[in-house]
Order: C-alpha cells, then sequence, then structure tokens
C-alpha cells in the first residue's frame, strides 16, 4: 500500500515536471508579452506604461490599449509582412520536402553501415552554430564570392551575378538551415516501413514509381507532415536568415518585430505583432495535432 | 489421393518427354554473400499442377519461391515461365502473382482495397472489380470484415486476406508461401479444398510451399522435398512416401523406422540386409542396386510393421521385443517397441475395435513385416 503511493506519487512527480517547465518558459512569458501588447509607448525602462496603477486611494485602474492591435490593422507593412512571412514559410517548406524526400528515402533505403554515414553527414551540421552557417552562405553567394567566382572561372557568365541580397539567397538559407528537420522525421517514418509491401505491390502489377505513389507516399504521410511542421513553424517567424541573406526588401514578420523592439523601441506593439503570430499558427498546430490524434487513436495506419 | 494428384496422374505430365513444363527451373542457385541458400535446383513444373515446396526452416523455399517472383535473381541457372526467359523480367511483367509468408497486407487500406488492389491496377472495371472482390471475400470467409484494417485482424485473418489478395487476379501461376500455417485444423482443410476446387475452376497452376508434409499430400499433384537448398527428391506424394531416395526423405515424410545393415545378398529380385540394429537379417523382395557389402538402409514405415503375440512364421524380418510405451490417439495407436538390441521401433496400428487392446505395457511381442514393405537406400 506504501509502496504503491509512493509510486503514485512520483508518477505525478514525473508527470509534473513538462507542465512546470511550460508554466515557467511558456505560460508565463507569454502572459508578460500579452500585457505588454495592451500597454501604451511611454519613455521609460522598460518602456511601457503599467497596465495597472493605483486609481486614488483603493481603485484598481486598468488601462487595456486596443491601440497597438489597431496599429497593426491600419498599416498595410503589417498584413503584408504576415503573408509574405506565410507565403515564405510555404514555399521553403514545399522546398525542403522535395529535397528532403529523396534523401531520406535514399538514407533509408541504404545499407545500414552507409545509411548510419549518411545519418551522421546530416547532423554534422548542427555542430557549428546556425550564425556561422548563414554567414558562410554570405561567403558564398557574394559578388566575389565562391559561386559567382567558379561560375566565371568556368566561362558560364562574365560579370558576377547579384545572388546575395536577394529572395534566392534567403530560400538558399532557409531551405539549407531546415532540411535537417524535415529529413530527420522522414528517414525514421521511412525507414520503419516494410520493404516487402512494395514487392507485394510490384507482384499486384505496380511499376516502382506507381508503388511509390500508392504505398510509400500513403505510409510517410505522418512523417511528411511532422517534418513540414518542424520547417513551417520556425520558417514563419524566421528573421536572422531573411535579415543576414534576403536584403532590405525581404518583409518578414520575425523582421519586423526585432525592428520594432529593438530599433523602434515599441515593445508594445512589437508585443502586439508576437500575439498575433503565435494567433496565426494556431490553426495549423491544431490541425496538425488532430491529424496525429487520429492517428494514435484509430488503429495503425 | 486428391483428385487433382488423381487426374494428373492419369496423363502425368512429368512422365512424357514431349510435354512442355509451364514452368523450369534449370540449375538455379542463389548465394547470400557465401552462403548457398539455394544449390543447383532443376525443376519443371507442368500446367495445371499444384506442385508443393517442402522442407525444414531455412532450406530455402522462401527464397526459390521469391526468384520466381522476380523478387531476387538467381547467382546462377535460368528461369522459364511459359518458355520465355525471366531473367531481367521485374516482378511487375511477370504472369505470377505471390502470397508472401508474412502476408505484406497495405496497412493503410482496408482488407477490401487491399483484395482490390491488383484488380484496380490492370484497370478492371468497377462493377467487376466489386463482384470479384466479394467473391473472393466470401471464399476465405472475410465478407463482414472488408472494411477492417488489417492492424484489426487476427493472425489467420490476415493470412486469408494475403491468399485472398493473390487469388483474386487468376494469374496463370500462383506462388503461395506458407498459405495456411495460421489457420486451424478445420478451416486449413476447408481453404485446402477450396484451393484444389479454384485449381479446377481456373486451371491456375499453384506453387505452394509448406513445412506441413501433411498438407502437401493433401494439396499436391508433386512435391520436391528440400535440403539445405537441394532438392533431396521430386515426385508424386506416393512416390515420396512409398519410395524416398534417402534416409532423409523417409524420415522427413512421415515417420519411419531406419536400421543400418550390410548387403549380405544381392539378387535382381532380391536382397538381404545383415543388420545388428534390427538384430538378424532383412529380406526384400526387390533389388537396389548398390555395391556387394554396402552399407544400406531399410526404410520401414511404422503402419507396414505387425506386431503379434505369438511367433510369426519364417526367420527373415522378424524381431523380438517389449512393448515400452503406447500412445493412443484416438483413430490409431502409437507403440514403441524395444527390441533386444536396443533399438526402439515405431509402430502403428488402427484402433478397429473399442475394446481395450490385447496388447499392454511391457509385454513380449514379435515384430514382422511383409519383405515389399522395406525401402532400401543407400545414403
Ligand atoms: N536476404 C538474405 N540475406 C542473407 N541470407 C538470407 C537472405 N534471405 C534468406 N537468407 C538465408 O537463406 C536461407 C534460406 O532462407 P529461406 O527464407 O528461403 O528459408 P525457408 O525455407 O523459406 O524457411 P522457412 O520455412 O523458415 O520460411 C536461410 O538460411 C536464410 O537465413
Ligand atoms: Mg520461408
Amino acid at each position: 500500500m506504501k509502496r504503491l503511493r509512493a509510486r503514485f506519487s512520483g508518477r505525478g512527480l514525473v508527470v509534473a515536471l513538462p507542465y512546470l517547465w511550460l508554466l515557467l518558459f511558456f505560460v508565463a512569458p507569454f502572459v508578460i508579452v500579452l500585457k505588454i501588447s495592451f500597454s501604451e509607448v511611454d519613455l521609460a525602462i522598460p518602456p511601457y506604461k503599467p497596465l495597472f496603477s493605483w486609481y486614488a486611494e483603493h481603485a484598481l485602474a486598468i488601462r487595456l490599449n486596443f491601440n497597438n492591435y489597431a496599429f497593426l490593422f491600419t498599416d498595410k507593412l503589417y498584413a503584408d509582412a504576415f503573408l509574405n512571412s506565410v507565403k515564405v514559410a510555404l514555399v521553403s517548406t514545399i522546398l525542403c520536402l522535395l529535397i528532403g524526400y529523396p534523401m531520406a528515402y535514399g538514407m533509408a533505403r541504404a545499407r545500414p553501415r552507409t545509411r548510419n554515414v549518411l545519418l551522421l553527414l546530416v547532423v554534422l551540421p548542427f555542430w557549428t552554430s546556425q550564425l556561422l552557417r548563414v554567414y558562410a552562405w554570405i561567403g558564398l553567394l557574394k559578388a566575389n564570392g565562391v559561386v559567382n567566382n567558379v561560375l566565371i572561372r568556368l566561362g558560364v557568365i562574365h560579370n558576377p551575378l547579384a545572388l546575395l541580397y536577394t529572395p534566392f539567397a534567403m530560400y538558399v538559407g532557409i531551405v539549407y538551415s531546415y532540411l535537417p528537420f524535415v529529413i530527420l522525421p522522414l528517414y525514421a517514418n521511412i525507414e520503419k516501413m516494410d520493404w516487402q509491401l512494395i514487392e507485394a505491390a510490384e507482384d499486384l502489377g505496380c511499376r516502382p514509381w506507381q508503388a511509390f505513389y500508392k504505398i510509400t507516399l500513403p505510409l510517410s504521410r505522418n512523417g511528411i507532415l511532422a517534418g513540414s511542421m518542424l520547417v513551417f513553424i520556425p520558417a514563419v517567424c524566421e528573421f536572422v536568415i531573411p535579415t543576414l541573406l534576403g536584403g532590405p526588401n525581404s518583409l518578414m514578420i520575425g523582421r519586423i518585430l526585432w525592428d520594432e523592439f529593438f530599433s523602434n523601441r515599441a515593445w508594445p506593439v512589437a508585443s502586439a505583432v508576437a500575439i498575433l503570430m503565435l494567433l496565426l499558427l494556431v490553426p495549423f498546430m491544431m490541425w496538425y495535432q488532430s491529424i496525429q490524434a487520429r492517428e494514435t487513436a484509430g488503429p495503425s495506419g | 489421393m486428391t483428385s487433382v494428384a488423381a487426374e494428373m496422374a492419369k496423363a502425368a505430365p512429368w512422365n512424357d518427354p514431349h510435354a512442355r513444363p509451364y514452368v523450369e527451373l534449370v540449375r538455379v542457385s542463389k548465394f547470400f554473400g557465401d552462403f548457398k541458400a539455394v544449390d543447383d535446383v532443376s525443376l519443371k513444373i507442368y500446367r495445371g499442377e499444384i506442385f508443393c515446396l517442402l522442407g525444414a526452416s531455412g532450406c530455402g523455399k522462401t527464397t526459390l519461391l521469391r526468384m520466381l517472383g522476380g523478387f531476387e535473381s538467381p547467382s546462377s541457372g535460368r528461369i522459364y515461365i511459359d518458355g520465355e526467359d525471366m531473367s531481367g523480367v521485374p516482378p511487375y511483367e511477370r504472369p505470377v502473382n505471390m502470397m508472401f509468408q508474412s502476408y505484406a497486407l497495405f496497412p493503410h487500406m482496408t482488407v477490401e482495397q487491399n483484395v482490390a488492389f491488383g484488380l484496380k491496377q490492370d484497370r478492371v472495371p468497377k462493377a467487376a472489380i466489386r463482384e470479384r472482390v466479394a467473391a473472393m471475400l466470401d471464399l476465405v470467409k472475410l465478407g463482414e470484415y472488408a472494411k477492417r484494417k488489417p492492424s484489426q485482424l487476427s493472425g489467420g485473418q490476415r493470412q486469408r486476406v494475403a491468399l485472398a489478395r493473390s487469388l483474386v487476379k487468376r494469374p496463370k501461376l500462383l506462388l503461395l508461401d506458407e498459405p495456411l500455417g495460421a489457420l486451424d485444423k478445420k478451416l486449413r482443410e476447408h481453404t485446402q479444398f477450396e484451393l484444389i476446387g479454384l485449381q479446377h475452376q481456373l486451371g491456375v497452376t499453384f506453387l505452394v510451399v509448406t513445412h506441413d508434409q501433411e498438407e502437401a499430400m493433401t494439396l499436391a499433384s508433386r512435391i520436391a522435398v528440400m535440403d539445405h537448398g537441394e532438392i533431396a527428391q521430386a515426385g508424386t506424394p506416393t512416390e515420396i512416401y512409398e519410395f524416398p531416395s534417402s534416409r532423409f526423405v523417409a524420415d522427413f515424410v512421415g515417420s519411419v523406422n531406419i536400421f543400418e545393415g550390410k548387403l549380405v545378398e544381392d539378387e535382381p529380385e532380391y536382397v538381404r540386409i545383415a543388420s545388428e540394429e534390427f538384430g538378424g537379417t532383412i529380406y526384400v523382395s526387390h533389388g537396389i542396386s548398390a555395391a556387394p557389402e554396402a552399407t544400406v538402409w531399410a526404410a520401414v514405415r511404422p503402419e507396414k510393421i505387425l506386431m503379434s503375440t505369438t511367433p510369426p512364421q519364417g526367420a527373415d524380418n522378424v524381431a523380438r521385443g517389449a512393448v515400452q510405451d503406447i500412445a493412443y490417439l484416438g483413430d490409431l495407436s502409437i507403440y514403441l517397441v524395444k527390441l533386444a538390441t536396443g533399438k526402439v521401433v515405431r509402430i502403428t496400428r488402427p484402433n478397429t475395435t473399442r475394446h481395450a487392446e490385447a496388447i499392454g505395457w511391457d509385454q513380449e511381442v514379435y515384430l514382422s513385416w511383409d519383405p515389399s514393405s522395406p525401402v532400401v537406400v543407400t545414403r
């Protein structure tokens, strides 16, 4: 009886831990940001007016300020930035899938020893900081960078191409950075698949590509979804890569947030942007969750 | 014997040198690294046969089937189906369907969709697909499970889906890898007869892998017994059972008593074997081809041994022993009799009466058999 209780409370503790973590590092900051988003700018430290103030003697005054949100809807810049972020994230996700799927598939079909080497190669970039790797792309793409020099040396072009500070460079940076996040879940998913299913499909008359389309692809749906989410959500908020590679015209919501926060010191507006960004992502996450839930609740599919 | 075997035996194509085999394997071998999984196999299978591959686990049955299906290419040798060389022909272009030992059902499709898969692939009209799938599901008694996913089925039900999926396309050649292993005895017998019926109806040629020799006997027009990648013997069930070519085959198919001995008289009409194990001489009423004084083995089936409490006539093929064990199986009883030499002999006797047997434990008995009963093998 005693042991049972001890085990029970132990389990409770283990379950409570992640919740505690979420409370401390997600809910609390979120509440703070939410609070700031409803306050007014002030020339102070921190640069906003308190939300709650003691009015007269004992009356608590709450001044909710919706102007920050209203402001986001009046200035077209923000809507454009939102839309552009979604577009960039979507295109990046699709590119990552198109490049990552064949890579994951190849890895899963490779011989076990080759497979481990390939896996190591995919994870290897994580050993250096992402910032450094993005800087490396500047070195590759700039006017007298490696890519241009090689192309000129080969005689393909005569004048250096403007690669850096273009949407192209930004996509290169994002796809490059997030590719492992697509490859790893896809690999884990495809690797588990029973190859005899492909044989069975071919036996029943499928050509290899038909077998891929009818068997492999549907069975790797979970990997595709997981990989997409892992790229799409951070890519929407991405700001380092658009700033460093994308040039002045890459209007990303993450970048706007940064500018509002650090350049304009407009914390309330920045917070409002952050809250809206979160709201934007909630439907995607809910959709993903519902699919995952259906998958685990029903028979394994 | 089954109707298929009986019917085919009438005009047995394998005895006809001019008959054209539907499937022909010519000296086929398969290596996995250094390991020889299939060793120099040559086989001819004729149209309309139910040909059984019988062998212990790991002897290369699945590998042989996979080569016919096109999933594995032979390391050497050639495979012909309907006279066509199959080397380099991919699975989807072979007139063959395979039922996989592990079933390989598509987990994201329902039972119905699994069975319909091959027909859809062939662009069979929708109505025909529905009809044929329903008929096939009825055949394997899975009609009410049509909408389930494979993960919601029992092992035996999955096996039946796999069977249905391979049968529904009515290919010219069907490769079945242990098609009935997971079914209970009743259902297995039922399905065996359904398979035979289907064979009649559609004229499909079957190549069935099994390690259940009873099943092989029931189904097969011919059986090939495999041992470590080689074909030990191929022949009709009767040939395999009554005229095994080696100790391995005799022992693998059914149970048998084997007596080692020396060839002492070797005449065209009979041979006499002096066997220490038997404790006397064994007289066999047919000639064999072996060197004089060679070590040979006389194999006698348990049901062909007569057991009596009084000494039988003649001196050959008679031994004395004591009953060591009796197993009552209902329809028949198995007796283990220990000879004076220490050798334990297995005897089966049908229980023709309902009363307790006259022969009991520890009783002294005489064993004997007809001189035509033993098979003499030289390896
Ligand atoms: N892909 C492979 N690589 C290496 N060895 C293999 C491979 N496939 C089969 N083998 C080996 O070849 C031998 C024959 O295998 P196979 O699957 O044909 O046996 P089987 O007769 O079907 O046995 P079972 O009755 O258990 O199904 C086995 O020893 C197996 O380990
Ligand atoms: Mg096998």
